[in-house]
């Protein structure tokens, strides 16, 4: 039996390099052996993304993409079709699953610098995966056809309307197919999510694992295993992925399958977060919810986009905001890598930028009130100046002058745009919470002026292994 | 076969003009399918006008209506609120709707209207196509002491007086828009046929 088994295998290897791509891939793919609980993430969002493909097509057997029946055929699938309702919300709490684990996946690309060279484009292809997973989870809000689903797609839609010269409105039409959000927006959004981009949704995905397996795994010391090599050419602090790592994920699956579970069986709308309340009411295009909010993997941006009085500007900087984190290897060309020998500001400059997202993303649910509002502008402005800083950051052989001039630099455009946007009936609002922005650039401008907090620390030639 | 060398520049020359025909033939395959995007000959033809009888509305009162898929909303004002939306100006983007796509050029007036007592508005707010609310200065709400009543969007926070003028700091960048719309008696107006076109 075994022979014919080996047999059978060379036919193959013959033909396909079968053999070759499990090598290449797992078995004698070597990837440093200090990988720590951040490094689950990578393989939890390729189980999840299967689960996700698994149950959008056992949904697409039930539901029906038309504006007169997809409210109802939603319902359908949770009442009346067997064992519907654990796929739907098994779907459902999927995407909001995917982005919990690809938020983690992505800090942990920041912290320990895993985007910096030669990684730039493995971080590329990630970001571009996180873009296109935005507008799948957007594309697939929209078809159930309830309230939040209907003006959720005509606010966002309306984005688009900001560009000017009549592009805008153009383009926005040509999304939506109608004047208003509409069957036909449905029935395209359905066709989106379902075929086009989870084909390119794979394809980006297979693109990022090709290059990180050129290139290997960043680890969370930083250190390039490839430059120390036994003399078997395998790097010393290599071990192969498969079995050591595969085995390591399957327990981080387990782990992470305990809460998935514990979701889906007990709390599936999560308290109006995953599935929000005002979704359970038919999409009705006279009259918008009392509050509407995207779903919370959206808000930290939508909170950017609310908080500047500005429709065109308000529109840019949101798309900013995502721009800053495509270029973030060109930013932050510290040649440290891990945030273990990074300097200690380094280490509160991303405490800061981590908090200030999941600050927006709060304000992001709530209603637009005006201290919201101008807290959210200031959390914005901070989102923008962590890009800055972590420029000027770059270099550590700045003199003071430098980090003085760059804080009375910054200062002053804060002062500029505070002055432009001066409104009479928020005076003090604005000069208040003016201190946050200030403060921010103090510390983290003027403390490596003054102190020797941004130092850092020598990097080990090999892992760090306990 | 012949055995003269390759002549490189000939298979250059030869590659970027299939490279370019195929191009542009590219593109023009792309045509249809951009195209096919647009609005359908079905949805440019739904959008016929609605007549709506308002005879019964009070003073402060609002009646919805849907018209080409949007809402659209008629409010009779009283003489109190026509006296007061001049005295805002400054506080306003746009007090004299200069913007004239927003409204057709007989609604272009103190009022927004063509009977100052009747507004006729497209109920979509002009930042990102929400629909505001109808907030009268006696509703609970936390727009201020100082509110006199108007419209407010719950998903951006912008206001609008009661002539759907748009005010100043908010997101929304334009008034409100007043869609086409006639008299055919006192009480009974037709919206999406503008007055005097018969």
């Amino acid at each position: 039996m075994k022979n014919i088994l080996i047999c059978l295998l060379g036919w193959v290897d013959d033909r396909f390099p079968l053999t070759k791509l499990w090598n290449e891939h797992l078995a004698k793919y070597y990837a440093p052996r200090n990988f720590n609980f951040w490094y689950f993430f990578g393989s939890l969002a390729l189980l999840v993304l299967v689960m996700q493909l698994l149950t959008g097509i056992w949904l697409t057997m039930h539901y029906k993409p038309d504006a007169e029946r997809a409210f109802a055929s939603v319902e359908y699938i949770m009442r009346d079709v067997d064992w519907g309702w654990l796929i739907r919300y098994l779907h459902s709490t999927g995407a909001s699953a995917f982005f919990v684990v690809v938020y983690l996946h992505m800090f942990r690309g920041l912290v320990y610098g895993s985007f910096k060279q030669p990684r730039e484009l493995i971080w590329l292809f990630g970001m571009l995966i996180y873009m296109l997973l935005m507008a799948e989870a957007f594309m697939g809000y929209l078809l159930p056809w309830g309230q939040m689903s209907f003006w959720g797609a005509q606010v966002i839609i309306s984005l688009f309307g900001a560009l000017p010269f009549g592009i805008g409105e153009a383009l926005s039409l040509w999304i939506r197919g109608d004047y208003v959000v509409s069957d036909a927006t449905l029935n395209r959004f359905f066709s989106l999510h379902v075929i086009a981009l989870p084909l390119v949704l794979v394809g980006l995905v297979a693109a990022h694992v090709m290059a990180l397996h050129e290139v290997g795994s960043n680890n969370p010391d930083g250190v390039e295993i490839k430059k120390v090599k036994g003399s078997d050419g395998i790097p010393k602090d290599g071990i192969p992925f498969h079995p050591y790592y595969t085995v390591k994920d399957i327990m981080g699956v387990v782990a992470f399958l305990f809460f998935f579970a514990f979701v889906v069986f007990f709390v599936p709308e999560m308290g109006g977060w995953f599935l929000e309340h005002a979704n359970f009411v038919p999409a009705n295009p006279l009259k918008t919810p009392e509050h509407i909010a995207p779903v919370w993997y959206f808000t930290p941006f939508y909170a950017i986009l609310r908080a500047i009085p500005d429709k065109l500007l308000g529109v840019m900087a949101m798309g900013g905001s995502i721009g800053c984190l495509f270029l973030l290897p060109w930013i932050d060309r510290h040649p440290v890598k891990s945030i273990r020998y990074r300097s200690p500001l380094f280490f509160w400059l991303i405490t800061v930028f981590i908090l200030c997202f999941v600050i927006l993303g709060y304000l992001g649910t709530q209603p637009a009130t005006m201290v919201f509002t101008e807290t959210g502008f200031r959390l914005a402005e901070l989102y923008f100046t962590f890009f800055l800083i972590l420029a000027i950051y770059s270099r550590e052989d700045r003199g003071a002058g430098a980090y003085i001039s760059w804080f009375v630099v910054l200062a002053g455009a804060l002062v500029v745009i505070d002055f432009l946007r001066f409104d009479p009936v928020k005076s003090s609002l604005i000069m208040g919470s003016a201190l946050l922005p200030l403060a921010y650039l103090a510390v983290f401008l003027l403390g490596p002026a003054f102190t020797r907090l941004n130092e850092s620390r020598p990097v080990p030639e090999r892992v760090v292994w306990k | 076969m012949s055995d003269k060398e390759v002549d490189l520049r000939r298979r250059r020359f030869l590659t970027s003009s299939v490279s370019v025909v195929g191009g542009v033939g590219a593109a023009f395959v792309a045509v249809p399918f951009v195209a096919s995007w647009q609005p359908s000959e079905r949805a440019k033809a739904i959008g016929a006008p609605v007549e709506v009888e308002f005879g019964k509305l009070e003073k402060g009162q609002m009646l919805r209506v849907k018209w080409r898929g949007k809402p659209v909303w008629v409010l009779r004002r009283g003489a109190e609120t026509l006296s007061a939306l001049e005295k805002q100006a400054e506080l306003l983007r746009d007090p004299d709707s200069e913007v004239a796509a927003q409204q057709p050029g007989y609604a272009q007036n103190a009022h927004r209207s063509i009977q100052p007592e009747i507004l006729v508005l497209v109920g979509i707010c002009t930042h990102l196509g929400c629909s505001p609310q109808y907030v009268k200065s006696s509703d609970p709400h936390a727009l201020g002491d100082d509110w006199p009543g108007g419209f407010f969007c719950p998903c951006h926070g912008s206001t609008f007086d009661l002539a759907g003028r748009v005010y100043k700091s908010v997101p929304a960048p334009t008034n409100l828009v007043v869609p086409p719309h006639s008299f055919l008696s006192d009480t009974r107006i037709v919206i999406g046929v503008d007055q005097g076109a018969a």
